[in-house]
């Protein structure tokens, strides 16, 4: 099953896939430009790998971590399907797409080998950053990494019985329809289950929080007007319209 | 003296508007009477709570010489964030688990400013209107030195985040610019700073913050973390307080043990 949470007629929805559009709860169908797409789930605490592939650390020439690198959003980072982001005034600003792991229920000292069933779906995400705002405090700093609605996720949480191997994904971004970034999760250096036990060894997980597991080689800059499509293996294509950001600071 | 204040307490549903006498450490709620220690907390707001590091002058000199050197290369520019998640938070008088094989934790004795209201790109000089009051948060951490890489394991364990007891109306304070900070540890003073010693005073904290996210209503800015923080460890009680807003106090306790390690 596809779920999605949308804004149509007024009302937030839960809805389901149906035939290019969505299903609400109605049973009305709606087209899927005619809704909203918020992220498909309502996200509690965020977190974020860093470096997660050893291509793409290479490629922003860092050694692979020792321990998963992994950082925090708040909520104003975060949207939907078809989102409008703004980039701001920089000289390099990068998509970054992810497989997002939803988790179901608490979690606390889970190992490894129970890790999945504490999954309640998946998602694609798609992870901004403006390079141009990196500190080497707590990096990747906020600055960099929470940007206004630079965190999509969607257009589908995807139950977890549709996804038998995560760790076999084949992941995609084209930007305007022209293919910049692959990968595969198979080539994650920390993967899920592993993961689920790290961040569970310390820390209670709860219903709702959400795991973006890192991004493979390909980042390039965007520029406003460009459509970023990114996508992973049986979950959907995420699409985000990159705008200007036409208000000055004070 | 009495102030108003706002406060959730254990099985009341809503936030509750209160007199507070944060010197005699009680609550006039409509008719009743009580010390604050008499009662079941819960964190006086539902807001994201956002951590600055380095913004007390001598929390970043203690770092001296190396903000020029690797890994950090230069001094912060921007406001250096975190967040304290939602399995952090706890209310006054909730124990804080002290993590198997860590000796002591810091107690973070800061300032939470609380917004009144959605703030993106405010003027420092605009920002006084967007508070709404202030609280005391313990910003509990495992002691580290290095402030390269976000510190997940340092400062979200679960119930590192005490905030409370209440939240004191804006004007009801005055000026937060120069407020003693004090912490003790099993009623024994072990800190005292001043909010005069922020690098980046609150107002300038809002207007840089928000000149790159939306802050909303309800969400808590921790001013910074004064240098020399005191240790406590499990059996202590440690406090934090705040001129003229009240102390927030929490006993330590051993986390309990993972299972299969009994």
């Amino acid at each position: 099953m596809k779920r999605a949470r949308v804004a149509y007629g007024g009302v937030i929805h839960a809805a389901t896939e149906d035939a290019g559009g969505v299903r609400l709860g109605s049973g009305e169908c709606i087209a899927a430009s005619e809704v909203v797409w918020l992220p498909p789930f309502e996200p509690q605490t965020v977190f974020a790998v860093g470096l997660n592939y050893a291509d793409h650390a290479q490629e922003l020439a860092f050694k692979p971590q020792q321990e998963p690198l992994v950082f925090l959003k708040g909520p104003g980072t975060l949207a939907g399907h078809r989102a409008r982001t703004r980039r701001p005034k920089v000289a390099f600003m990068h998509y970054e797409c992810e497989l997002a792991v939803v988790i179901g229920r608490p979690a606390r000292h889970v190992p490894r080998a129970e890790a999945y069933q504490y999954v309640a779906g998946y998602t694609v995400a798609n992870d901004y950053a403006i390079r141009d705002h990196l500190e080497n405090y707590y990096r990747p700093n906020f600055r960099a990494k929470n940007w206004d609605a630079a965190t999509l996720l969607g257009p589908w949480l995807v139950d977890t019985a549709d996804v038998p191997d995560p760790m076999n994904l084949k992941l995609q971004t084209r930007v305007n329809g022209k293919i910049t970034q692959q990968g595969t999760t198979s080539k994650m250096i920390f993967d899920v289950p592993f993961l689920i036990e790290y961040l569970s060894g310390f820390m209670t997980l709860g219903p709702g929080d959400v795991i973006l597991t890192g991004t493979p080689e390909g980042v390039v800059n965007v520029q406003p007007g460009d459509q970023v499509l990114t996508a992973v293996e049986g979950l959907g294509e995420l699409l985000s319209f990159i705008v200007e950001d036409s208000a000055s600071a004070p | 003296m009495s102030k108003t204040a706002w406060l959730n307490l254990y099985g009341h549903p809503a936030p509750l508007c209160a007199k507070v006498d944060p010197l005699r450490h009680s609550v006039q709620l409509g008719a009743r009477e009580f010390e604050v220690g008499a009662e079941r907390w819960e964190v006086p707001t539902r807001g994201n709570i956002y951590g600055i590091a380095l913004n007390f002058r001598g929390a970043l000199a203690a770092l001296g010489s190396a903000t020029a050197a690797p890994p950090y290369q230069s001094p912060p520019r921007a406001p250096i964030l975190y967040l304290k998640p939602r399995n952090t938070r706890i209310g006054y008088g909730a124990p804080i688990p002290v993590p198997a094989g860590i000796e002591a934790l810091a107690v973070g004795a800061t300032l939470g400013v609380v917004l009144s209201q959605s703030a993106y790109r405010v003027a420092a000089s605009e920002a006084e209107q967007f508070i709404g009051g202030y609280t005391i948060v313990n910003d509990v951490t495992i002691p580290h030195d290095s402030y390269y890489r976000p510190a997940l394991k340092q400062k979200c364990r679960d119930g590192f985040c005490p905030v409370g007891p209440w939240i004191m109306e804006r004007d009801q304070l005055g000026s937060a610019d120069g407020l003693a900070i004090r912490a003790y540890v099993n009623g024994k003073l072990a800190l005292e700073n001043t909010t005069a010693n922020l690098i980046r005073p609150i107002r300038q904290i809002i207007a840089d913050v928000s000149a790159f996210m939306t802050l909303a209503a309800g969400d808590v800015l921790l001013v910074g973390l004064p240098e020399n923080l005191p240790l406590a460890r499990a059996g202590d009680r440690v406090a934090v307080e705040i001129e003229g807003l009240g102390r927030l106090e929490n006993p330590l306790v051993a986390e309990l043990p993972a299972p299969g390690h009994a």
